[in-house]
């Protein structure tokens, strides 16, 4: 890339190749943030460097949903009103903040981090499938929801899931899949139309 | 600005990586481009249109806009979604093997009919659930001989004298079987093969996938033949694959009770 020429301008380069290496940063974007920081008052950036610090410094993984926290355990695990008798489990500490929005699921969660994707080198040992189990030995649960993305991985990841947890004895279900909102029949691909019209409801 | 230039073709997904927000780049294996990387905007998007025929182990028609370094699809139909493959762990993990296999095999644009007619031959096969392990072994001898690396299955591969309808060993470091007399002064270890094993090999190497499809072997030759292969594959690659390890891990594991309710 063109960074490389200005030599005086090492932090550049360095800075360019530190916003690279995050997801969805690709090269040209990694130089366009490099040049709005240089640009950026002092206050502003630093700002910014102690957010990134305090995201490292002061959030941890909770050890009994894993999602991500300021407190151990995290408010939805402590939250005397949540369900304790479910646990939805998902893919990303994202999808648990997805799924708080919509106010309808009153349950707990449980965070993999991630999907089994053999082809891009993760396996099952990588995910938090293990604390899952023994969360649900710990008694208690009546219901696991298997929340992960509705495509290959998401569904392979349920799957092997779903065979851990079945000699548990625990009910586990699985959110329905259909048309999304504001879709286009005609577009459907026929896995999706397929699945919408087996789990059709009365009117 | 020159305007970009579109192109149709067919490909069985192999594989997907996230890119950016809501893209993914796909990795297509296509009979005449032969491995594609393209880009699939929004399609992490619940209502992209194409998300749902661009899934991992879909045969899909597609119509590609050339870019200045990665093509990007512009429409994508399914062809066949292998859906009874896809909702079985077992099948799916296979499934995922095969075109980890190709995705490891081949290199970027070296079309192979040959290649794309096996792949989603042996995906029907394995969709059918009769006869899985044979479909694994008659893809992995078929890739084998298509890229080049096909084990000598007829002659010794060291002496290349002609071999006799008897058991031999075969030395995947060698690339195939060894006669008698060569096989008692090899250096490597030697995976034995019964008569039958060795014929299955040959069968599976000689014919298309319309001759072979539903074919049926008794479970201990099919065994000693997937050793074989495995050991070739292996010293081919000179790595394991996870893949493989996640589809033996699967194959391993009790079988289900109840189906999933949903
Ligand atoms: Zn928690
Ligand atoms: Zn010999």
């Amino acid at each position: 890339m063109t960074t490389r020429r200005y030599s005086a301008a090492e932090p550049v380069g360095q800075l360019v190749e530190e916003l690279h290496k995050l997801p969805g940063i690709g090269p040209k974007t990694a130089q366009r943030l490099t040049y709005h920081l240089v640009r950026m008052p002092r206050d502003d950036a630093m700002r910014l460097a102690d957010a990134i610090l305090a995201v490292k410094d002061r959030i941890v993984l909770c050890s009994q949903c894993y999602n991500i926290t300021e407190t151990d355990p995290c408010p939805l695990c402590s939250g005397p009103t949540r369900d304790r008798t479910r646990i939805c489990v998902v893919e990303e500490a994202l999808d648990v903040v997805a799924l708080e929005r919509t106010g309808v699921y009153t349950g707990l969660y449980h965070v993999l981090h991630g999907v089994i994707s053999p082809m891009n080198g993760i396996g099952p040992d990588e995910l938090k499938i293990r604390p899952l189990l023994d969360r649900l030995k710990g008694g208690g649960v009546r219901e696991v929801i298997l929340a992960t993305n509705p495509n290959l991985e998401g569904e392979a990841t349920s799957m092997y899931v779903h065979n851990l947890i079945a000699p548990l004895g625990v009910k586990v279900t699985r959110p329905a899949r259909g048309l999304p909102v504001g879709g286009d029949l005609e577009y459907a691909d026929e896995v999706t139309l397929s699945r919408a019209i087996e789990g059709r409801q009365s009117m | 600005m020159a305007r970009p230039r579109t192109y149709e073709t067919e490909g069985v997904v192999l594989r997907q990586m996230p890119l950016g927000e809501a893209d993914r780049i796909l990795t297509l294996f296509t009979p005449d481009r032969g491995k594609l990387r393209v880009v699939a905007k929004g399609v992490r998007r619940p209502k992209s249109r194409l998300a749902g025929h661009l899934e991992p182990l879909t045969r899909a028609r597609v119509s590609v806009r050339e870019g200045r370094s990665l093509d990007h699809v512009g429409e994508a139909e399914t062809l066949r979604s292998y859906r009874r493959l896809r909702e079985d762990l077992k099948l799916v993990s296979k499934g995922i093997y095969l075109a980890d296999l190709i995705d490891s095999f081949t290199v970027d644009q070296s079309p192979s009919t040959a290649l794309f007619d096996v792949l989603v031959g042996s995906l029907a096969w394995l969709e059918s659930a009769s006869g899985v392990e044979e479909a694994l072994r008659y893809f992995e001898v078929q890739l084998l001989h298509v890229s080049g690396f096909g084990p000598e299955l007829r002659n010794c591969v060291e002496c290349r004298s002609a071999l006799k309808p008897s058991p031999y060993g075969f030395c995947a470091a060698a690339g195939g079987i060894l006669c008698a007399g060569c096989g008692a002064s090899a250096k490597g270890s030697l995976i034995p093969l019964s008569v039958n094993a060795i014929k299955l090999l040959r069968f599976f190497q000689r014919e298309p996938p319309a001759a072979v499809a539903g074919f049926v072997a008794p479970s201990r030759v099919l065994q000693e033949a997937a050793w074989a292969l495995r050991g070739h594959i292996t010293y081919v690659l000179e790595r394991d694959l996870k893949s493989a390890r996640f589809m033996n891990l699967v194959a391993a594991a009790a079988p289900r009770r109840k189906p999933i309710a949903i």
